[in-house]
């Protein structure tokens, strides 16, 4: 269209005698003269031509749709939906000082997810006190309520769903990381190069909710287990915390669970301080924190470090491949 | 009909006549450098970005760097074809068509770098397919294409008379091909007067046009950084300064390539030190504003010096980026303005070495406001870094290759430069001139 204006603009600032000038010009020798039935078919054929341009896409979107998960279309009708959330009682973190291991929350996620080296979904990062000493932070992706890395994505790739977190389509996302550099906790994480892909899951069929196997050039992150807990089970993470530091639950009732006791969320966050990481910025996180360093497990704050994650499970994939730098 | 006119028409349809050894040279070498850049780019599809030097915590390199500056130097065509147009700056005209070229060629290598950048490049019709129009990625596609087709409309218009030219003196002096499509794109241009009024508004139209395009793409180029919550990005002032670099660029860009078709086609009867002069003028007037961008920006950050603050300033001020940043700061933007200032050095060479320090200092300046930006940890970590690889270092290199052959194959087969306008406009200074002169003598009659 930008294309004919100008042409268009000149034709009508034209005298009577030019207009037949520029047919001439426009359409020399052979080419037949515009007349009024020319005119219409073109007319025609425009609106034909503004027609496909709004249906082919909407065809193509319906032919290459995802078939829905079946998440949304089990649910009986009126039930409510689940506000699934997390809560990491900091007190009782001490970074697996105490049992000597790397930290257990994030290998037993390494190991249940199949996540390739180096991507740590639930990373413990080490943050300095005021004063002296460190504590120690695990920090899974927050799923936002207002997510920057959904707003920016320019496919869609990466959405909300309904029950909270934020989930990522491996098969839709186009690879231009423009979600890793929107999002402020740095929790996404890229597939570099060939994923390794152990046996088992080599012959799964591909599910965004798992993840699995892993697709070359794609982005990647902490799903909130949200087959797990459909299934009754508590997510990797909190199952290999040995402090019980992690608790999971649903907003929408109220309740979490760490997998030992079952606590009120609103009166366990309103009587501990709850918190939330850069809760200035409005993202609306769905992981909550409880203050502290450890103390519960008896951890002296100036006892800094842990040690480092591996990636044991890597081993078995055919041809794995590391991409830390 | 005057000697100027003849000899500028010579000059012009010289690079179409005669094809010398050193042209297949340049475009052998080109073509070997593309080449190569093209093999890089095999590993990379067949490893993944793996062969990068980017990782998680600096996720873009080298890739977005050439895509902005690409993208930023194509505004050298706007500013002098459709600003100064508008503004009736008349010296403009025997630049203009170069000016032109640079748009439309590094708008094709800019947007060849997004897919470079991809890790998906097989899915990249998924923007269309399922594009957002919230996403800032979406609203580059869309800003880049239409600057893209208003562009070559605007290249293109113009050129009618001048290919006009080229079919009827080229007729029989060159391959069968060019002359066919010189008959093609004349679209019958006969020089009418109905022609020439239709030829005059539809630039018009397209001038007026092509302003806001063009100041709308670098906008939303930078909004691909300031709408993320990056807080060396985070800056109202960022796509004004992205504007700004990329006239700035965009000035150094034509300036070079002037200098280097002046002396291969030995235009210099035509390209003279004033056409230099005055666009070094604006480069230098330029590199003041983004002089006071650059303060603007670190001024009101650096007083507050909020958390997190401090990081990016001793990174850029004094540690790993401080020789890029001092190198652009003072080579890039106050040298320029001083050399400029000193009569003496307001020969060819002193502006064509200015615009060489600009369009280094604006390319290091689009690469450290990505990997800085992206640098600054975001939670308690180690800071990582980034160094690029062979590949990415090749595909860069091939994509000033690219740049580069694109418009050698221009120069080779369109009229380089303006003549119907330069003949319109030199005739229409002559006639006032004479009519002025008219004037002063019948006055001077009257009153005596």
């Amino acid at each position: 269209m930008l294309a004919l204006m100008p042409l268009a603009a000149a034709r009508a600032s034209m005298t009577r005698h030019n207009r037949r000038e520029f047919k001439t010009w426009l359409f020399a020798d052979g080419v037949r003269s515009v007349d009024r039935r020319t005119a219409l078919r073109l007319f025609g054929v425009a609106a034909v031509f503004g027609g496909v341009t709004q249906v082919v896409p909407r065809t193509l979107r319906t032919a290459l749709a995802q078939t829905p998960t079946a998440q949304t279309n089990e649910l009986p009708l009126r039930a409510r939906t689940r506000q699934w959330t997390m809560i990491i009682d900091l007190r009782s973190c001490d970074g697996c000082q105490s049992i000597g291991l790397p930290p257990q929350c994030t290998t037993a996620c390494i190991e249940g997810h199949f996540t390739p080296d180096p991507m740590q979904w639930i990373e413990v990062f080490e943050h300095e006190l005021p004063g002296d000493g460190t504590r120690f932070i695990p920090t899974p992706c927050q799923q936002c309520q207002n997510p920057p890395c959904v707003n920016v994505c320019p496919v869609a790739a990466t959405f909300s769903t309904p029950e909270g977190p934020v989930l990522i389509d491996q098969d839709r996302c186009i690879g231009c990381r423009i979600c890793m550099a929107a999002c402020p906790y740095d929790r996404r994480f890229f597939n570099w190069g060939d994923p390794p892909v152990p046996p088992e899951a080599l012959l799964a069929d591909y599910d965004l909710e798992l993840q699995v196997p892993a697709r070359k050039g794609t982005v990647m992150k902490c799903d909130f287990c949200p087959d797990m807990v459909r299934s009754g089970t508590l997510p990797y993470c909190i199952q290999g915390c040995p402090h019980s530091a992690i608790y999971y639950g649903d907003l929408e009732e109220d309740y979490a669970t760490n997998g030992r006791e079952l606590v009120s969320i609103s009166r366990f966050l309103a009587n501990n301080d709850g918190f939330r990481l850069k809760e200035e910025l409005g993202t609306q996180p769905r992981v909550f924190y409880i203050p502290g360093h450890g103390e519960e497990v008896g951890r002296d704050p100036t006892n800094t470090g842990f040690l480092p994650i591996r990636w044991p499970w890597t081993r078995l994939a055919e041809g794995s491949a590391r991409w830390d730098r | 009909m005057s000697t100027w006119r003849e000899e500028l028409e010579e000059a012009t349809l010289e690079p179409a006549r005669t094809t010398t050894r050193n042209y297949y040279l340049v475009i052998g070498v080109l073509l070997a450098v593309i080449a190569w850049a093209l093999y890089a780019y095999f590993v990379q599809l067949r490893d993944g970005l793996v062969v990068t030097g980017m990782s998680d915590r600096i996720s873009w390199g080298l890739y977005i760097t050439m895509f902005v500056f690409f993208i930023g130097i194509s505004h050298a065509g706007t500013l002098i074809s459709a600003i100064l147009r508008v503004a009736n700056a008349t010296w403009r005209t025997p630049v203009t068509r170069m000016a032109e070229f640079i748009t439309a060629v590094a708008l094709m290598t800019g947007a060849l770098f997004v897919i470079v950048d991809l890790g998906r490049p097989d899915r990249f019709l998924h923007v269309l397919i399922y594009g957002r129009w919230q996403s800032p990625i979406v609203w580059d596609v869309t800003a880049v294409t239409i600057y893209l087709t208003a562009s070559l409309l605007y290249l293109y218009l113009p050129m009618i008379p001048d290919l006009a030219f080229f079919r009827d003196r080229l007729k029989g002096q060159v391959a069968g091909w060019k002359s066919s499509l010189y008959r093609i794109l004349a679209i019958n241009w006969k020089g009418t007067d109905g022609q020439k009024q239709q030829l005059h508004s539809s630039i018009s139209i397209m001038m007026i046009l092509i302003i806001p395009i063009a100041v709308s793409v670098h906008t939303v180029v930078s909004w691909i950084f300031a709408m993320t919550l990056r807080e060396a990005w985070n800056s109202a002032i960022f796509g004004f300064f992205f504007v700004a670099g990329a006239i700035f660029s965009g000035i150094a860009s034509l300036i070079i390539m002037m200098a280097l078709l002046r002396r291969v086609y030995r235009l210099e009867n035509f390209l003279t030190l004033q056409h230099f002069r005055y666009l070094g003028f604006l480069m230098a007037a330029m590199a003041g504003v983004m002089l006071y961008a650059n303060i603007s920006e670190y001024v009101t950050a650096g007083f507050k010096f909020e958390e997190g603050s401090e990081f990016i300033f001793r990174q850029l001020f004094v540690a790993e980026f401080a020789p890029y940043f001092w190198f652009y700061l003072i080579g890039g933007l106050i040298f320029p303005i001083v050399l400029m200032s000193i009569r003496r050095m307001r020969s060819i060479g002193g502006i064509v070495t200015a615009a060489v320090f600009v369009a280094v200092a604006m390319w290091v300046e689009r690469y450290f406001i990505v990997v800085t930006g992206l640098r600054a940890p975001l939670l308690p970590y180690e800071p990582a870094n980034y160094a690029p690889t062979w590949v990415e270092w090749s595909i860069t290199a091939g994509g000033f290759a690219f740049f580069a052959l694109l418009v050698t194959l221009f120069v080779k087969i369109f009229p380089i430069m303006a003549v119907y306008e330069i003949v319109e406009e030199r005739e229409g200074q002559e006639t006032s001139h004479r009519a002025y002169e008219a004037e002063i003598a019948s006055s001077g009659s009257l009153t005596q």
